[in-house]
């Protein structure tokens, strides 16, 4: 895994951004694109996440959930639960935002070279792997198979309809949906992600696993990939804790002896393992 | 049959299944195919039948009042269809539909129950795999029911 980044130039202080476009993608969810006001959105690395302020309102760890090459936008995907969330949501093009970061670990792309990968997503855990899908296609040469196993609660919760359609069509990555409950009209796979992993095609001794949704739905993804014979040591989760400073500080995420937010959310599953049982703290 | 010994050796399904069981079990095979939308059987009809899917994908409906046909899960090539045909009632509890062309070897279950009566290895064999399928599904069931991408942001 990357090790942890270095501070960011202003950890405690928000870089001013506006919104400059959003789409909507579900019937809760937005992706945010944001620009900078000035100069100084800096590169990240996929998996890492920022905490976007909504003046007046407050500030949550938001992941980044664009392409790595185009760091000058910054993207968002955004569900809105609350206060925070939701403000972001009802932003107006061109209105404030706050951005600190990049924060976090990020997903092993270079320790991934030269095996399989094996993305496997559930609800909104799509987000914060999406940058890596787009830097692993970028570099698409470098890696032996990759495959995407994606499971969402209905038809209408899947994001990023037009990159799955354009990743479906595809020849050099495989790209498996499924969704827990199929409303009309819904041609593809019915059932939980885990139901996907034993007929996924790729090599499990030397596959690279990149696991990010519900903590619940991560557990059995783990137990999946095990049974398929994916070692322990190449598994990695994306783990969420509610955080309030992004720095390691406040203590709010903290995970066993770990705080999330500084010293992930990727884990190594070998690392995270006595502590994944935990519920929230 | 020497085609269908080889394509039940290779199903996952029948993997490390010792030789003389294979050849027992070619006896009650057969080489079947559904086109795209067909019903493979329906909820509450005798189960005499299961099958191992070599190709296309299938989905297990049920008919819910007022809301119509309702997919609980979809299986595909790789997967087994049916295990009514092993307990009484010997019903099914489900309509199965193939979604597109679906090839499969259907196994005949009277053949079958009757081999596993007269060869008591064959017949725990068949049970130990059947329940791992049905420990698979029930679990995919809870999973499923638990709606864990539902409400939890992010995660
Ligand atoms: C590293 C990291 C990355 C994240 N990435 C994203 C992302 O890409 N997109 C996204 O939409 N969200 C993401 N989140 C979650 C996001 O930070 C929370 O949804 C946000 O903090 C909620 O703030 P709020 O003020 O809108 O809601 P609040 O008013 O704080 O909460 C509203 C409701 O949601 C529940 N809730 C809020 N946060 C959480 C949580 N973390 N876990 C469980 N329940 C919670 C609360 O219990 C409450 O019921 C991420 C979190 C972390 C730690």
């Amino acid at each position: 895994m990357s090790p942890t980044v270095e501070a960011s130039p202003a950890p405690l202080w928000p870089l001013p951004c506006r919104l400059h476009a959003r789409r909507r993608e579900t019937r809760d969810t937005v992706t945010l694109e944001l620009e900078a006001v000035g100069p100084g959105l800096g590169e990240f690395a996929p998996g890492q996440f920022n905490m976007l302020y909504v003046f007046g309102v407050g500030e949550v760890p938001i992941s980044i959930s664009g392409d790595p090459a185009h760091p000058g936008r910054l993207v968002h995907t955004v569900r809105m639960v609350g206060a925070v969330t939701r403000a972001l949501g009802r932003l107006p093009r061109g209105g404030a935002v706050g951005v600190r970061g990049p924060f976090g670990t990020s997903w092993p792309l270079e320790e991934a070279a030269g095996s399989d990968v094996v993305v496997v997503a559930g609800g909104m855990g799509l987000a914060p792997l999406r940058p890596a899908l787009y830097a692993l296609l970028a570099r698409r040469e470098r890696f032996g198979r990759i495959v995407l196993l994606y499971g969402a609660r209905t038809p209408g919760d899947l994001l990023y309809v037009t990159d799955l359609r354009r990743w479906r069509a595809r020849m050099d990555l495989e790209v498996e949906v499924t969704v827990d409950a199929a409303t009309d009209g819904w041609r593809g796979d019915v059932g939980v992600v885990t139901t996907l992993i034993p007929r996924a095609r790729f090599e499990p001794a030397s596959t690279v696993a990149l696991v990010c949704g519900p903590e619940v739905m991560m557990r059995f993804v783990v137990r999946e990939l095990q049974a398929r014979g994916v070692p322990d040591g190449s598994i990695y989760l994306s783990m969420e804790r509610n955080m309030h400073c992004g720095i390691g500080q406040c203590g709010h995420c903290q995970c066993g002896p770990f705080f999330v937010c500084r010293d992930g959310p990727v884990f190594p599953y070998r690392r995270i393992a006595p502590f994944f049982r935990l519920r929230e703290l | 049959m020497e085609t269908l010994e080889r394509l039940l050796a290779a199903h996952p399904f029948f993997k490390d299944l010792r030789p003389e069981h294979l050849q027992v079990l070619v006896g009650c095979a057969a080489n079947v195919r559904f086109e795209a939308g067909q019903y493979i059987f329906r909820e509450g009809e005798e189960a005499k039948t299961f099958y191992l899917l070599r190709h296309g994908r299938v989905a297990l409906e049920m008919a819910v009042p007022g809301r119509g046909s309702l997919t609980i899960q979809t299986i595909r090539e790789g997967d087994v269809l049916g295990w009514a045909w092993l307990f009484p009632p010997h019903r099914w509890h489900f309509d199965a539909r193939a979604v597109e062309l679906v090839r499969a070897i259907a196994m005949d279950g009277q053949c079958l129950r009757d081999k596993c009566e007269q060869d008591h290895s064959l017949g725990y064999e068949l049970v130990k795999r059947f329940a791992q399928v049905i420990v698979e599904r029930l679990q995919a069931t809870r999973l499923q029911l638990l709606d864990v991408y539902g409400h939890v942001p992010h995660r």
